[in-house]
Formats: C-alpha cells, structure tokens, sequence
C-alpha cells in the first residue's frame, strides 16, 4: 500500500534542508559597508577628493591635447623595446613553468614529498609583485631591459605554472589509465595522455599571460628597468604632458591589437 | 563444468593437446588470486583457472561481483592481495617497472567509456598502442617508424574506420571511437585484449558491430580476448566460454551451451531480468 508523504514531515535533523536565515545576509552586508568606509576614512579617499581634484584633472587633460606626434618617432624604439622584453620573459617563464606544473599536478603520481614543497615555492613567487622583481634585479644586474625582462620571466613562470598545473589536474584520467596500459612508461603517458589534453589551456594562459606582461613592461621603466616606462616618468617629471599623452596612446594601440590577435587565438584553442 | 588441466612444464604434453584441439596454450593463469580492498571489500576470492590461448571468454555477473577487478588484475592495473596470475608464462604480479611495461606491451585494454585522447587524431591515438616498442625519446619526439604508421593504418582497416584516421577523435560517434580503442589495442600487436564492458555506451546496433569486431580479431588472429558483459545473450552468442562471478568467487566456468537460464539465475543468485538481454538478435 502507498502513503502519501507529507512535505512538512520527517528529517527534521538534516542540515542543508532549511533556507538560510535572513539575518546573515544582513549581517554580511552591513559588515562590508562598515569596512568601506573605515578604509576610506583611514586613508581619506572620500568623494570629496574626487570633487576637489575634478578641475586639476580637466586642466591636466588640457595639457595633454594635443599630444605631440613628433615624438612618436623617438618613442617607438622603447616601445619596441618594451614589447621584445615582454615576449622574451614571457616565453622563458612558459618554458621554465612546463616542468614545474608537472611536478605540482596530483594526479600523475609524483610524490608529495616533491609536489608539495613546490607548490610551496610557486606560492611565493607569486606573492612578489612583478615591479619588485624589477627593482631587486635592478640593484642586482644594473639599469636596464635585462632586469625588467628577468623579472617578467620570474611574473610569468608563476602565473603559467600555478594556471597550468590547476588544469592538468582537471584533466580526464581515463587516456593516462589507457596508456599505463599499453606499457607506456611515466615521459610516455605525459607525452600522450596528459600534453594533448592540457597544452590547448598552456597556450591560452601563455597569450593571457602575453597581455598582462605588456601593460606590465611598460611601466618596468620607472624603476629603471628597461623599454617605454623611462621615458614615460622622464615626460611626467618634464610636465610635458603632451608627450606623456603619445606614450599612453601609442602603448593603449598597441595593447588593443595584442588584446584582440590573443582573444582571437585563444578563443580557435579552447 | 568444464575441466581445466592448467600446464606447468608445457613441452611434450602441451603438443600432445594441440592434436587434440587447436592449441593448449596457457595464457593467462590464475593462482590462488584474493582481492581484498582497503575498505575491506572483497573483490577477488581464491581464484584458481587457467585462460588458453585464443580463447574468448566472458565474465558475467552482477555489478561489483569483481567483474572489473578479475580483468583489470590481469594487466596490473589493480594490485592483488595474494596469489599470483601469469601471463603468457610471466608473472605478472611479481613483475616491476620495465618487466611489467614489458607484459602489458602485450595485453590491449578496451574501455567502457573508450578512453581516447579527444583532441588527438584518430592515427595518434591508435600510434600511442607503440609506445612501448620504442625508446623513450623517439615516442617522445614523435618519431614512429614508416611500418608503424602502416600497421596503425591496417589496425584501422580492420575495423572498418581506415577513412577517419586523420580525424580528430571527439568528431567521431562513439561507436567509432570504441573501434579506434579496438585498433589502438591491434596495433600493440597485443596476444591477450581485455574488454572492460566494451558495449555499455554503445547502443543495440553499434554494440552488435563492436561484438563481431571482437569476435572476429579473435578468431582471425587468435588473440585471446576476455570480456566484461552484463548482457545475457550477447555472452551466450559470442563467447567460446563463460566465466560467472558473485561476490569475488568463480561460480560458473563452462561453454554457451551450459550457461542456461537456470544456470544465470544461479550466478545472479535471482531469476534473469528483461534488461540483462539485448534481444534483437
């Protein structure tokens, strides 16, 4: 015989089952307001600097119009610079980030006693912001585009590595158990089980990475570490905001056509 | 039940066989095999029998009667907990590191759920079964020899897909691509195929396809073949000898002919049901 079963009834014990009460979420919202403006009152970033600055900000703007196009010729070459810096620290992090993600990944049976302490280490390169790196490599190397593309290298490898890794561990198991047993030894099973399914999301994180580097490299300059940032600080610290004005729009150009070629071609590999 | 004589000093008695029947060969042998998991689940209970050479024999019986365990035990790809289980006269579970490599060059495996890589070509999937022919810089370079890619291509030719070697894999029906893991386990020039419920993605059709595929490999190449089915039928149709498993423990060993419906109702320890057949046939 069937009983009807009642919605109100049974389990009363099981958690998960009741809506969340209301005055969380409350509680939540109030908290983030408060934190807010605590911040904003420590560090006096209220609205009425914004209102107090607006007309400096609209005689700044004066004076970058028009932007001096007869120094884009003189620009060009750091900018270049800048770019070289950026695709070369960018390919070496990639390169240095293949065999360290390998060694972090959980699933291709590397000991915890490696894959652990790496993770570690990975962990803290990605704590140091890329401009430091710039300036401990300046004080270490010298000024110039050497120490700034070292220190993308060190920016880059963490980025790849920590995105690489996440995505080998994501990978379908069942090819590695496929090749395990066709007697394929460890180099083997990565080469054929594990490369073809994770190096379309490498590739995509080494563009991603690629955008992220220019922008990047183009401030390295004002801690003297090589391309388009010197001559940006040199323009600023001169007040000749028209030429300031041409460094932005050239690196704003260039930024937007990296953007879109690496949107186009991550969106073919995915 | 039909009897097996497992053959220790092969030699004279094993030709003694052969004018008997086709060949006596032992290929697959287990000794005394337990399984016990972490868990304390048994997946494996004393298992004692002997699999000879061009065989094909299906295991049936009810999910986790230790159909799985049984077959992904032979190539290692699930440790026992005693005993032993000899392949083509080497033991596996002694084996370590290149030896075992060595056996399960050996042995092709097929899945349930095909387990290609989906962004790689039909060739390179199959190409990857001769791994463990080369060094591992040539695979890792991707060097295979000109007779490799031609054997691929005649693996492919063989179940009938010769036309979508240069595919990407995820393009093809899933039919298809458990034929592609038929070919891949050919071009590792395998002795022994396992069969890990090959046709349980696959639908009526399809599955009949697969069947004779196997079937046929079998026959035409003598590769000893072992199958997980859960279908009734299909196992009486294509099996030379059924293999019935409960709860770890051999409970039926004998020809299609023996494997009556009572003889099931046994294995299953209840009446046959209306899903456990294909039907159609």
């Amino acid at each position: 015989m069937k009983t009807t079963v009642s919605p109100a009834s049974p389990n009363p014990a099981a958690p998960g089952m009741e809506a969340p009460r209301k005055y969380k979420q409350i509680a939540g919202w109030i908290v983030l307001v408060a934190m807010i403006v605590a911040c904003s009152i420590r560090t006096e970033a209220t609205p009425y600097q914004l209102i107090v600055g607006l007309p400096q900000m609209g005689s700044l703007l004066q004076d970058m119009f028009p932007p001096d196009w007869s120094y884009l010729p003189t620009i060009w070459g750091p900018m270049m610079e800048t770019l070289q810096i950026a695709i070369l620290g960018t390919t070496l992090g990639a390169l240095l980030a293949v065999p360290v993600a390998l060694l972090c990944a959980s699933n291709l049976g590397i000991s915890r006693w490696v894959s652990l302490p790496t993770r570690m280490v990975l962990n803290l390169v990605r704590t140091i912001p890329d401009l430091l790196f710039a300036a401990i490599f300046v004080a270490v190397f010298g000024i110039g585009p050497f120490a700034g593309m070292l220190a993308l290298v060190f920016f880059s490898f963490g980025i790849i590595a920590k995105l690489t890794f996440e995505a080998i561990e994501a990978i379908d198991p069942g090819p590695l158990e496929a090749m395990s047993a066709v007697g394929a030894n460890r180099l083997q099973i990565i080469m054929y089980g594990v490369v073809p399914q994770a190096l379309p999301y490498f590739m995509s994180y080494l563009l991603y990475t690629f955008e992220v580097n220019v922008r990047a490299a183009a401030v390295l300059g004002l801690v003297g570490a090589g391309g388009i940032g010197l001559l940006l600080d040199r323009s600023l610290g001169l007040f000749r905001y028209d030429r300031a004005a041409i460094i932005i729009l050239l690196t704003l150009a260039i930024v937007l056509v990296i953007d879109y070629g690496s949107t186009m071609i991550r969106r073919k590999l995915l | 039940m039909a009897v097996l004589f497992p053959i220790a000093d092969g030699g004279k008695q094993a030709s003694a066989f052969e004018t008997m029947t086709e060949s006596w060969f032992a290929m697959i042998e287990f000794d005394n095999v337990t399984k016990i998991y972490d868990n304390g689940t048994v997946g494996l209970r004393n298992i004692n029998l002997t699999i000879r050479e061009g065989e094909l024999v299906v295991i049936v019986g009810l999910s986790g009667a230790g159909k799985s365990t049984f077959l992904r035990s032979i190539n290692r790809l699930t440790d026992i907990s005693s005993g032993d289980i000899r392949v083509n006269g080497q033991s596996v579970t002694r084996a370590s590191g290149s030896q075992l490599r060595r056996i399960r060059r050996d042995i092709g495996m097929i899945f349930q759920i095909f387990n290609l890589v989906k962004r790689s070509t039909v060739i390179r999937n199959v190409l990857s079964g001769r791994v463990g022919y080369h060094s591992t810089l040539r695979t890792l370079l991707g060097w295979f020899p000109k007779q490799d890619v031609e054997l691929s291509l005649d693996a492919l030719q063989r179940v009938n897909i010769r036309e979508k070697a240069y595919v990407r894999s995820d393009q093809l029906s899933s039919g298809q691509q458990q034929r592609v893991s038929i070919a891949r386990a050919l071009a590792q020039e395998a002795r022994v195929i396992l069969a890990d419920e090959p046709v349980a993605s696959l639908d009526p059709l399809t599955t009949r396809q697969v069947m004779e595929d196997l079937k046929r490999i079998n026959r035409d190449m003598n590769i000893t073949t072992v199958i997980n089915l859960h279908f009734i039928d299909l196992a009486r149709e294509y099996a030379t000898r059924i293999i019935g498993l409960r709860a770890g423990e051999v409970v039926f060993d004998g020809t299609p002919e023996e494997a009556t419906d009572e003889a099931f109702a046994e294995i299953y320890g209840r009446p046959v049901q209306q899903d456990e057949l294909l039907g159609g046939a």
